[in-house]
């Protein structure tokens, strides 16, 4: 179980995370009151070409100034502050989140085509392995990610989700299963501008995960989850792949479809699963991902997991349940479900 | 007190099975459910004649181990409507999502567009007098009676150029038929699943429910009543015999 929700406005007209909450909240059968989460994109227009920078601390001094250390050696904090947050009855505060707004030298990154994104990764990682009592869950720029341990309501109003504006936002409510529920291990999971949300387990983790190390990203939330963003990362930015082949990649058609193929389709289908083996995704999941250019929403390849469909002029809704999709639009029309393994791609059009 | 209206908007799935069942027990004979937004588990264990209209986009599990009522739902339904369904009819004026007629053990499914993957997974009967139907008038995805045991499957694939779309069609099928409007690609077919001939003792078994169907959904039954279908059944009573054990 799980329950997820994304929506993008094409036209980059911003909503508030009001609805996107009470759409969550009505899933919350899907959840078991260990783990939600938001993210938003557009959300910092004040600092929007700074990486906006979300941690988890567990004190303020030593972790925060092993961070800042980092952080001064790689680039410059141009802001930080605490996120605010307001008490709520039902949620243990376990960690204080904390934001930086940070500017990396691209002149430090060698053989990179995208030095600042690279600086941004690896001090990700760095503290994610290394840095006792610091975790940082969200590192785009003009976007950010909101979790905790807790009821979706809860986690939003701890969080005042209502006062952040974005075009498109995911959320997440969490029925965790094999990994105990935790502040990190809350969904969406992100790295730089990618956001994940996921209903399933990813079986292949093992697979996936020697892949996404042996690539340099370190696996540290103790859950699946976390290697889709890492995929998506190392194919999509990294490798320059389009999101529907990064897609195919991770859930490809079976060998039997792809020799019914004609033969060009065959031939991609085929260079495809031989080059990207190691990052096939097994296991029962629908997904939900975004960067800052839109949101694409797939299943695993015979569906174990549910995912709905619907659209209302420039907004497309992608969630486990139409009902929630109904909660935040209530004139949404063409409802359906995307076959096994189909992408389902939102992007901007301005 | 025939008939009794409640305001589902923004109620909890439990408080409002509580009214379904409050006014089962007062002699209710028609239940108008509105504003039904996702509650689940709508109906499930009634035991009752009664008629529940569901205004809205019911949850998953509606009508669960229910035995004689009948649901008319003006909208769609979220996964596993009929899920272990004992008796009564569901009546679809819409859409189903995955797994429906899930285990379902004994009444009637109609479903007037489409379903999701797995429909009527597990199904099963007991001899004659227990025997669910599903009827789906749209179409179905992969893996459709998967694992049946039993009852009948009918896709009438109305407006359909393919109406079972997908490979798997009774994976693991070891009782029961799938009847599938048109004709049906050999690759679609799951393991222990084979084509047998669709007669005319197969033509008189479903029209009764063709014909339920299409008075349901106002539509004319003629054009569905010929040998233009597909017949699927078990190849054995045992599709997995030695895969597991050795004899």
């Amino acid at each position: 179980m799980c329950g997820i929700i994304g929506v993008i406005d094409r036209k980059r007209a911003l909503m508030d995370g009001s609805s996107i909450r009470d759409a969550l909240s009505l899933m919350n059968e899907r959840g078991s009151g260990e783990g939600a989460g938001y993210a938003a994109y557009g959300i910092y227009p004040d600092y929007q070409d700074c990486y906006a920078i979300h941690v988890f601390f567990d004190n303020l001094v030593e972790p925060k100034s092993r961070v800042e250390e980092m952080l001064h050696k790689w680039g410059r904090i141009v802001h930080q502050e605490a996120i605010p947050t307001y008490e709520q009855d039902g949620l243990k505060k376990s960690h204080i989140p904390w934001r930086y707004f940070f500017k990396p030298y691209s002149d430090l990154m060698a053989g990179s085509t995208t030095p600042e994104d690279d600086v941004m990764k690896y001090i990700v990682m760095e503290t994610n392995s290394n840095i006792q009592g610091a975790l940082i869950f969200s590192s785009g720029k003009n976007m950010g990610v909101f979790k905790a341990s807790g009821w979706p309501e809860d986690v939003a109003n701890f969080y005042r989700i209502e006062d952040y504006k974005g075009y498109i936002w995911l959320a997440h409510n969490r029925y965790p299963t094999n990994t105990p529920g935790w502040w990190g291990g809350a969904h969406p999971f992100n790295l730089l501008d990618w956001a994940v949300v996921h209903n399933g387990e990813i079986t292949s983790y093992g697979t996936n995960r020697r892949y996404v190390e042996s690539n340099g990203y370190t696996c540290s939330m103790f859950t699946d989850t976390e290697v889709v963003a890492y995929l998506f990362d190392l194919l999509g930015r990294r490798h320059g792949l389009p999101e529907d082949i990064v897609v195919k990649a991770l859930a490809p058609p079976f060998w039997d479809e792809i020799d019914n193929m004609p033969e060009k389709e065959q031939e991609l289908n085929h260079a495809i699963r031989l080059t990207y083996g190691p990052a096939l995704m097994n296991g029962p999941f629908a997904i939900v991902v975004a960067t800052h250019e839109g949101i694409v929403g797939f299943t695993d390849r015979i569906k174990l997991r549910p995912l709905v469909i619907g659209e209302n002029g420039n907004r497309l809704y992608i969630s486990s349940e139409e009902a929630a999709i109904r909660v935040m639009d209530p004139e949404v029309q063409n409802i359906h479900m995307p076959r096994a393994g189909e992408p389902v791609i939102g992007r901007l059009n301005i | 007190m025939e008939k009794v209206e409640i305001d589902a908007k923004g109620m909890h799935y439990t408080p409002l099975n509580e009214m379904i069942r409050e006014a089962v027990r007062n002699g209710a004979k028609e239940i108008i459910l509105d504003n039904v937004i996702g509650q689940r588990f709508i109906a499930d264990g009634l035991k009752a004649d009664v008629t529940i209209r569901i205004n809205g986009v019911a949850g998953g599990d509606l009508g669960m181990f229910m035995n004689g009522p009948t649901c008319i739902v003006n909208g769609n339904c979220d996964h596993a409507p009929g899920n272990t369904m004992d008796g009564g009819t569901i009546v679809i004026h819409g859409s189903a999502g995955d797994a429906a007629a899930h285990s379902m053990r004994g009444g009637k499914l109609f479903v007037k567009n489409n379903i999701g993957y797995r429909g009527g997974i597990h199904m099963k009967q007991y001899e004659e007098e227990r025997k669910p139907v599903l009827v789906v008038g749209g179409s179905s995805h992969a893996f459709l009676g998967e694992y049946m045991a039993g009852g009948l499957i009918l896709v009438l694939g109305i407006g359909q150029e393919d109406p079972a779309k997908d490979r798997g069609i009774g994976s693991g099928i070891h009782g029961g038929m799938i009847v599938i409007r048109g004709e049906v690609k050999d690759e679609l077919l799951g393991v222990g699943a084979r084509k047998a001939e669709f007669g005319e003792k197969e033509l008189e078994m479903i029209t009764p429910y063709v014909e339920e169907f299409c008075k349901y959904f106002d539509t004319e039954p003629s054009g569905l009543l010929d040998m233009n279908y597909t017949c699927i059944v078990p190849a054995s009573t045992r599709p997995f015999a030695g895969k597991y054990t050795w004899e």
